[in-house]
């Protein structure tokens, strides 16, 4: 793990300066083409943000059109939240924002100044899971496990919205969130085994 | 998804006067416009941020309710006060999208999401009259199973997909509007254009224009409301068809009866002639089931959702005898 911080960040700053250097070449390449022709190559726009994630700040420079899931995944690589359908029907890319569940394939990562943002990555308190995603692997609540972070998500929000009140509630208040491989039955016996020990908030 | 710029407002002015530049957009909860964005369907080159703007406050009293344009779905649904009062709203948000939706997704957004046509939202498909004007209607006679049976035209039959907008249909809602000449307010029941021969125009919004609330006349004597919302799974689903039903009670009679249905129409639909002949008559199953075949009048079929009117029928018939039990 510390291996792969190290080289990340290496790789980080060698990319920065050839980010920079290609930004130069891109402005010169501009000015020589523009007389004649379309400029092969295009500056987008930027937009700089802070992204707090799981209670560390992250300054970014990206382009607005940057969905909080692709800043998470291609920019601070925390794979964790998974990209479904990447249009709002499936879950898997569910993330807490203010502590409220949300879709972060939905949301615009620039519009997310100063709020703070919850992944799975943040939820195992020193190394210790989340009582949820304990549940989760004792009641063997996945198979593939790709809709999981997603489903850890919203079941965690789900118990603190005090929505755990029967069977039928839990399923219509996970409906947001999409599985596959039908793993429904195990990951509603895991939500009723938080919600029924007190969950920790 | 193509770039554009993102510009924040800091006041309702500066929103109205980023609007008026061309190619842009207000965004809200971005959880329709998003998804448009990402399949082409809309490319803005300029999105004007509505967050921060003081248009997320509601108030439910004896005079009626005002719901501020930026108010989240999940926080209206939640209100004792919306769901002791106006029990069909609540119901229809609570029967909208999925929770996470219903956490970003906003009021005003909602009425203005667009239709979900499977041909308006491919771009693949050249013909549709809504997204590429004069191109032709590809669901007419194409798979048109989700499609309206009620306010369709030549050019297009596409549903309109608001649960949150056939409530207030029911309710003689009004949306408050703000445009550059100042405030106006609209009646729901007139919000809503049919499609004719331009389907591209779906409110009489004219650019630039920004909802800022919602407006909700108070219950009348003894008025009971419901939504039914009837769909192909159990949840987090469009409507095949949905009923909002209000109805005044007066000692076992009806004094009024006021009932909108979704999913059968290219936008929420009003039914006078179902409120016709329940106004007066007394709660019996009979007089509910025949008044709701009402519904049906105007009607107009296609290839793959004949199933729709005899399904609008009965959601009224049900909404009405759960509304009066």
């Amino acid at each position: 793990m510390n291996e792969f911080e190290v080289s990340r960040r290496r790789f980080i700053g060698a990319s920065a300066a050839a980010g920079g250097l290609a930004a130069a070449t891109a402005k010169t390449a501009h000015a020589a083409v523009a007389q004649t022709s379309a400029a092969p190559v295009r500056t987008p726009e930027m937009a700089d943000v802070t992204l707090e994630v799981n209670g560390r700040r992250h300054p970014l420079s990206i382009e607005p059109r940057t969905t909080l899931l692709d800043a998470l995944r291609e920019e601070l690589r925390l794979s964790g939240t998974k990209k479904g359908c990447d249009r709002g029907s499936c879950g898997a890319c569910t993330v807490h924002v203010d502590g409220a569940r949300v879709l972060s394939c939905l949301t615009l990562a620039a519009r997310c100044e100063g709020k703070a943002v919850t992944t799975i990555e943040g939820l195992a308190a020193e190394g210790e899971l989340h009582p949820m995603q304990a549940a989760f692997l004792a009641r063997d609540g996945l198979q593939c496990g790709y809709c999981t972070p997603g489903q850890i998500m919203s079941a965690i929000a789900l118990v603190e919205e005090g929505r755990a009140v029967s069977d039928d509630a839990i399923r219509e208040w996970m409906s947001g969130n999409i599985c596959r491989c039908g793993a429904y039955p195990h990951i509603l016996a895991a939500i009723k085994d938080v919600a029924g020990s007190g969950s920790r908030s | 998804m193509e770039n554009f710029t993102l510009a924040n407002a800091a006041t309702l002015d500066a929103a109205l006067a980023a609007a008026q530049q061309p190619d842009a957009k207000f965004i809200a909860g971005g959880t329709d416009l998003l998804q448009l964005m990402k399949d082409e369907v809309e490319r803005p080159q300029r999105l004007v941020d509505l967050d921060g703007l003081p248009l997320d406050q509601f108030s439910i009293g004896d005079d009626g309710a005002r719901i501020g344009a930026l108010v989240k779905m999940s926080d209206l649904a939640d209100n004792p006060d919306l769901r002791r009062r106006y029990p069909v709203i609540a119901e229809a948000l609570l029967a909208s999208a999925s929770p996470q939706v219903r956490n970003m997704a906003t009021i005003g957004g909602n009425l203005l999401q667009r239709t979900r046509c499977g041909y308006f939202r491919d771009t693949g498909v050249a013909a549709c009259n809504k997204r590429r004007p004069g191109s032709g209607c590809s669901a007419i006679l194409g798979f048109n199973r989700l499609h309206a049976v009620l306010g369709g035209s030549d050019y297009c039959i596409a549903t309109h997909p608001s649960d949150l907008a056939v409530a207030l249909a029911a309710l003689d809602a009004a949306v408050e509007v703000q445009g550059s000449d100042g405030v106006r307010t609209v009646p729901i029941n007139e919000f809503y254009l049919v499609p004719g021969d331009t389907p591209e125009r779906e409110t009489v919004l004219r650019p630039g224009d920004l909802i800022t609330a919602i407006l909700v006349p108070p219950p009348g004597m003894g008025e009971r409301s419901h939504y039914l919302k009837l769909r192909d799974r159990a949840s987090f689903e469009f409507a095949l068809v949905s009923a909002a039903v209000a109805i005044a009670l007066d000692d076992g009679r009806i004094r009024a009866a006021r009932i909108a249905v979704g999913g059968v129409g290219t936008k929420p639909w009003r039914l006078p002639n179902v409120e016709a002949a329940l106004a007066g008559a007394a709660v019996t199953p009979t007089v509910l089931t025949a008044a709701a075949a009402h519904a049906a009048e105007g009607a107009r079929p296609f290839r793959d959702n004949a199933f729709k009117i005899a399904l609008m029928q009965r959601a009224v018939a049900r909404a009405l005898a759960t509304v009066t039990a």
